[in-house]
């Protein structure tokens, strides 16, 4: 009973039209590379290089920190400058290593472990895992941990996340566009390690164009299809998205593979392509530049570790000064101080906004217009959440399923009393996921 | 690090609507109704309404103002109670009785329980309310030069056959604002259009009071009886005006319904077995005082958990 949608959700501005029609530009760093070791859900990475060593474009600087972690590489040739703490996007400051471009882009020798016809499943997750390749949707979750859930032949789907919902991002769409082959082989080769998977295409329609790209290369193909899914915000949260391609319904607690499935992002499944095909590690990714204070908005083939300001000047620079600039998208996305802030393996977009919406509001009574309720995918009722979380009642927060919010930002989005509800629920979920760690 | 911009926790965006449009929406939706009872009525209703409004909306500045709170007139929810309130006065009330209620309304019943969002009943009809209760004999005079006789809702109960066509376009006797179903249902669809209201109310209400006058109303399924008790009295305005009234009304999907329910059993009760007509405004009035209980009972199951989590949760 898979019915392309989810009850619930809002439809936002999309800002898609300013980056849309813009093919994928390749850009060369021109400055210092920075690799946080902490890129992905999971322990950090730890650093195997030292100051002062010279490393190649793919080369492995620090290594998996532990099962649920991934290894991060050089995205150029250059020396190690330094290792030291940096700011990342969400604010934090995180271990970093930095390395000087020399401009060479000298490049270690790629190659896969094994001709793919030779794979074993096991052999395609182990040169996922050794690629660090990890979900580039957002969330990071090494994918490798992912491709190997307890019981791989209960998995029955694997959906290539490419509804890409969130406003303004173009990334995933100029792939799917560019190189529909690169991701449809990715799709193949997760599909292929599940013995009984088939895989899903699902992309949201308003993207007509990559539907019927998809429909046409996937004619004669058994095992892979496509389904629309519907232009709403959040139908590429991995819950909606199960829920929308196959009915079936997790929460919070659950993986997606308690429900059979595997769900990847578009990049991601490219980066896996690449990964088990050439032996190349995750080393470049796209990402939108734009805003309406973007005076070319663009997208991107970054190598990771560039600098955002590099590439905002690379899209011309401000039009007009911005009010805000968020690295990510306006709903989910994290606004950042400045722009001296590296891209990372997550990194998807930086959108920078004439109007800083949200700052000046000021949150009024609540009028209980349930609108809250009606658009919250996860069918709470985010008004009582926050009420609960100003009067520090728990107990009635964790009753009312508080732990489910997904916190997508639906109910801050809607509500007409500007309340920010989605912030109140985040900051308990904050306290109680550290209670749990406890 | 100098020019550090702004940053603030996600989402960046807002839609549009805000409290005040939302307020400004059902003021408009309310105009209709509103004209006709002029027209029907005559200048008196239109001092009314306006002393109503006027009274309301001072009130709240005033009160406000004396406590040092923040000054909240600009929302327009006053703005909405003291309409509503004069839509459901008579038009022949003494000039007194507006300022009274909207008075009432403002400052009993919405502010000292906390302002807006807080008021556990309807602020106009508990104003209305206090004012049958304290005044039955001036709120219950509906004759004027046009209308000598009684409201159709009166009629109805003791036996005499109403026009319904009269009580469709509202040229009958009644309050201010309800005789009309026609032009309250032409507001109503401007709140529906831009999704103010949601029909889950007010379709439960109507359609569980029908199948009450239908079971109980002693006439059985007939259709002239039938819809003179939809298009008479405060049916109409009240479904769709004030049982939608965010504050008073649940917010969980099945709570509404069980509302519905519930404002539908309870008028049909007052109408058909009451000593009064009219049973609209306490219908409302008593089902707010029940909604804490409703919304407390139908908090919705979250997505992804199973009927049996809770059970489970609720064991261990």
């Amino acid at each position: 009973m898979a019915r392309g949608t989810f009850t619930g959700g809002i439809h936002p501005y999309e800002g898609k039209e300013l980056s849309k029609d813009k093919p994928i530009k390749s850009v060369m760093p021109k400055g210092d590379l920075v690799y946080p070791v902490s890129q992905h859900i999971g322990a950090p990475a730890k650093p195997i290089v030292q100051v002062g060593d010279h490393v190649l474009t793919g080369q492995m600087i620090a290594e998996a920190g532990g099962f649920v972690s991934a290894p991060i590489f050089a995205t150029v040739s250059g020396t190690v400058k330094a290792i030291e703490p940096r700011r990342l996007a969400t604010g934090a400051m995180c271990t970093s290593i930095i390395v000087e471009n020399d401009g060479q882009y000298e490049e270690v020798e790629f190659k896969p472990a094994k001709p793919y016809e030779e794979m074993t499943p096991q052999d395609k997750i182990e040169a996922v895992r050794a690629a660090g390749v990890v979900g580039m949707g957002g969330a990071g979750f090494p994918t490798a941990v992912k491709f190997a859930p307890k019981e791989p032949d209960k998995i029955d789907y694997v959906i290539a996340n490419c509804s890409e919902c969130e406003p303004y991002l173009t990334s995933d769409y100029r792939r799917m566009i560019e190189e529909p082959e690169l991701l449809l082989e990715g799709l193949k080769i997760a599909v292929s390690i599940f013995p009984n998977a088939r895989g899903i295409l699902a992309i949201e329609d308003n993207k007509p164009d990559a539907i019927a790209k998809f429909k046409e290369l996937t004619k004669d193909e058994d095992k892979i299809s496509v389904k629309a899914v519907r232009t709403k915000y959040p139908e590429g949260a991995e819950r909606m998205l199960i829920y929308a391609c196959t009915g079936r319904e997790i929460n919070s607690s659950m993986l997606p593979a308690d429900a059979g499935c595997i769900v990847d992002n578009v990049d991601t499944l490219c980066a896996v392509c690449r990964a088990v095909k050439e032996g190349r590690p995750l080393m470049e990714r796209i990402v939108t530049i734009t805003g309406d204070a973007v005076a070319e908005p663009q997208n991107y083939k970054v190598r990771i570790g560039t600098n955002y300001r590099e590439l905002l000047e690379d899209a011309g620079g401000f039009k007009t000064e911005p009010a805000k600039i968020i690295s990510g998208g306006p709903m989910m996305g994290f606004a950042i101080f400045d722009l001296d802030v590296p891209t990372t393996k997550t990194a998807s977009a930086l959108t920078c906004l004439t109007k800083d919406e949200v700052a000046a509001m000021e949150p009024s009574a609540c009028i209980n217009c349930a609108r809250c309720v009606e658009v919250c995918p996860e069918r709470l009722v985010p008004k009582n959440l926050a009420d609960a979380v100003e009067h520090n009642d728990e107990k009635a927060f964790l009753n009312m399923y508080g732990m489910e919010c997904c916190e997508c930002g639906c109910c801050s989005y809607i509500c007409p009393a500007r309340r920010q509800l989605t912030q109140l629920i985040k900051g308990m979920r904050k306290i109680q996921l550290g209670k749990r760690k406890k | 690090m100098s020019d550090l911009r702004r940053v603030s926790s996600n989402p960046h965006v807002r839609s549009k609507t805000t409290t005040s449009n939302i307020m400004m929406w059902v003021v408009i939706a309310l105009l209709p109704t509103t004209g006709f009872g002029i027209y029907n009525f005559g200048l008196n209703a239109l001092i009314i309404v306006l002393l109503s409004v006027a009274s309301a909306v001072l009130a709240e500045f005033l009160y406000e103002k004396a406590l040092k709170k923040p000054i909240t007139i600009g929302d327009f929810s006053a703005v909405v109670t003291g309409l509503l309130l004069g839509l459901n006065l008579p038009s022949t009330v003494p000039w007194w009785i507006p300022v009274l209620g909207s008075v009432f309304a403002i400052i009993m019943v919405k502010q000292i329980f906390g302002g807006l969002g807080q008021n556990f009943m309807n602020p106009a009809l508990g104003g209305r309310c206090f004012l049958v209760i304290s005044f039955p004999a001036i709120m219950t005079n509906f004759i004027t030069n046009t209308y000598t006789g009684a409201t159709p809702l009166q009629n109805l109960k003791n036996g005499v056959e109403p026009v319904v066509m009269d009580m469709i376009i509202g040229r009958t006797a009644g309050t201010i604002g309800e005789t009309s179903m026609l032009c309250i249902v032409i507001g109503a669809m401007i709140l529906f259009a831009v999704g103010v209201i949601d029909y889950v109310i007010p379709f439960t209400y109507i359609i569980t009071f029908s199948l009450f006058v239908v079971l109980f109303g002693g006439y059985g399924f007939n259709f002239a009886y039938l819809s003179a008790h939809l298009a008479g009295g405060g049916l109409m305005l009240g479904a769709f005006f004030m049982a939608t009234d965010y504050v008073t009304c649940p917010i969980t999907p099945k709570g509404k319904v069980i509302y519905g329910v519930i404002l539908g059993l309870l008028t049909g009760i007052f109408r058909i077995f009451g000593a009064n007509a009219e049973g609209v405004s306490f219908a409302i009035v008593i089902s707010n005082l029940l909604v804490p209980l409703i919304e407390k009972y139908t908090i919705p199951r979250a997505f992804g958990i199973k009927k049996t989590a809770k059970k489970e949760a609720k064991k261990a």
